[in-house]
């Protein structure tokens, strides 16, 4: 028995992924929550808008790398970051003039506005592969470890190693910044305020003089930055490929659904929820099994109670299981 | 006689392009007045209210608002004016604070609201306990406070209450009617659908009988009340 050992190994191979990876989940569901709740709709593009994001900060990237500006130790992607959201902004902007202001006007049915989104999903999805290709890119050029395993192994004379990433950290750092700034901006100013009140009770806001066209902007702005940050923290955390992004919707959407879709705090409990059941029903247990159990009873096969294949299922099925015994989701959103 | 302050005058029309609901109706309300409106169901007492605020198609006759003609204005630029409106349901933010609803309905205003804030409470004194309360925990009573609440926080010269006891214990139903004759003194017009005829048309200092969408009957509170023709009608009884 050593269950320090275990504990490392576990922190290693699961707690610490799992929560870089929920964190960009959370991320990525808030924007669809926010627009979900404001909108109305559930927004399949978001995946793309991320991959998008994402490409045009690679983009900067480049530039920045090819005229030499460095914030080393930190990755380049950063300083990228602020153009990246920019651009993405101003593209979203752009989609909801020419596609959904349309639709809105019309007073469309939702199921109308996610086919729209489904098409505007199509059409990012070929931009970005034109534009950056559909290859794998990799443009973390920062420093790869805040902590590496074998100075862990130094540093603690433990067998087991434990290893940060860089692009972990900085996830889960500028994760908390971006919630604590999107819900100060929820609770606290008033075109937040307009924004919950919009959501809330649409006919109510328009009453109360509420612009609707100035939140609905607002609201494709926030969710450009938000669906920008997630797509590039991923990139960072693993690689840049437009189709991987495309499959993220399926855990981004299970979050939001699993915690309340319309509720943000929902979003972000779905996120962590939904990482941390892929990651440890993914996971071989033979190492932290071998550690905690006695040696007479050390597993033989991985004990990995699912291939990573099937990841996807797991979100799948979580969501399947709430749909049917809580359809409202664990903080109480708006029904599907 | 000089023109009230609010009227809605000759009134027809209907929702969309759908048929006529209102016929010729008339609705007036001067500053500092309540007026009533009550019927039967189905007699249109809603719809010629929302005739008044904008939302539906005015063909024939005109609303004028202090002697300017307002029948093209949308409702939003009618709470511009100084028009508010509480609808009957639906009335209140749920997910927001009850301080959070008042705020939001002083939305157009960009001049301090705490003054305005701070009269509401002494108006409802319960709501300035449970201002960090979600609107959506409150009592039906107390929901209905929040809804006016949030009305008059764009100080407006008219309200539109539609059916604001809908819902409410009579002792709450009192107490709400104490609260908008208060209202009223301080000059705001009131202009009001109500079901509870009788009690309502008892603090009403101008009632409007609508069947099928016309004025059947008009008259101050009091005299409806005691016209026979009305009480055998419609408020039933002897």
């Amino acid at each position: 028995m050593d269950l320090l050992n275990a504990f490392v190994a576990l922190l290693n191979f699961v707690i610490v992924p799992a929560t870089a990876y929920g964190s960009q989940l959370a991320l990525g569901a808030l924007g669809v929550t926010l627009i979900y709740g404001i909108l109305r709709f559930s927004n399949f593009a978001h995946g793309d808008t991320m991959a998008f994001g994402a490409m045009v900060t690679i983009l900067f990237t480049w530039l920045f790398q090819a005229i030499g500006i460095s914030i080393q130790p930190l990755p380049t992607a950063l300083v990228a970051l602020p153009f990246g959201i920019a651009v993405t902004a101003a593209m979203m902007l752009l989609t909801d003039r020419w596609i959904y202001r349309f639709y809105r006007e019309q007073k469309a049915k939702p199921i109308i506005l996610v086919m729209a989104s489904l098409g505007v999903m199509f059409v990012l999805n070929g931009v970005v592969r034109v534009i950056i290709g559909p290859g794998e890119q990799r443009f973390n050029d920062g420093e790869r470890f805040i902590i590496r395993a074998r100075d862990f192994k130094e540093m603690t004379g433990l067998s087991e190693g434990l290893a940060f990433k860089t692009s972990q950290g900085i996830t889960i750092v500028v994760t908390i910044l971006a919630v604590a700034v999107l819900f100060w901006f929820l609770n606290r100013t008033r075109t937040g305020k307009s924004m919950r009140a919009y959501s809330d009770n649409e006919d109510l806001a328009l009453l109360s003089g509420i612009d609707p066209e100035k939140v609905v902007r607002v609201t494709w702005i926030l969710a450009a930055i938000l669906a920008t940050t997630a797509g590039v923290l991923y990139g960072l955390d693993k690689a840049f490929k437009p189709f991987t992004y495309f499959q993220l919707l399926l855990p981004i959407f299970a979050s939001a659904i699993v915690g309340g879709l319309g509720n943000p705090l929902g979003a972000i409990a779905g996120g962590y929820i939904i990482a941390f059941s892929e990651v440890t029903l993914t996971y071989a247990w033979k190492k932290v099994a071998t550690y905690v159990l006695p040696d007479s009873m050390a597993p033989d096969g991985l004990v990995q109670l699912l291939s990573t294949d099937y990841k996807y299922a797991v979100s799948f099925t979580i969501l399947v299981i709430v749909l049917i015994f809580k359809p409202y989701g664990i903080f109480r959103g708006k029904a599907v | 006689m000089s023109e009230k302050f609010l009227i809605g005058d000759r009134m027809s029309g209907g929702y969309g392009q759908g048929p006529n609901i209102l016929h010729g109706c008339t609705l007036a309300v001067d500053k500092g007045e309540i007026a009533v409106i009550v019927g039967p169901n189905g007699a249109g007492k809603s719809t010629a209210m929302k005739a008044v605020f904008g939302m539906l198609n005015v063909r024939e006759g005109a609303v004028r608002l202090g002697g300017e003609d307002i029948t093209a204005l949308t409702p939003q630029n009618r709470v511009g004016k100084g028009m508010a409106f509480v609808p009957q349901t639906n009335n209140i933010f749920t997910s927001m604070t009850v301080e959070e609803n008042l705020e939001m309905g002083a939305f157009l205003r960009d001049d301090d609201i705490s003054e305005t804030m701070e009269q509401v409470y002494d108006l409802f004194p319960i709501l300035r306990d449970k201002r960090r309360q979600a609107a959506g925990e409150l009592s039906g009573g107390q929901r209905q406070q929040v809804a006016v609440g949030r009305a008059l926080m764009t100080q407006p010269t008219v309200l539109m209450l539609d059916e604001p006891t809908a819902g409410v214990s009579p002792i709450v139903m009192d107490e709400l009617f104490d609260r908008i004759i208060e209202v009223a003194r301080t000059g705001i017009s009131i202009l009001m659908v109500e079901q509870n005829a009788r009690q309502a048309l008892g603090i009403a200092d101008t009632g409007y009988v609508l069947v099928q969408g016309r004025n059947a009957h008009t008259g101050t509170g009091k005299a409806l009340l005691e016209d026979p023709e009305v009480r055998r009608t419609f408020l039933g009884g002897t």
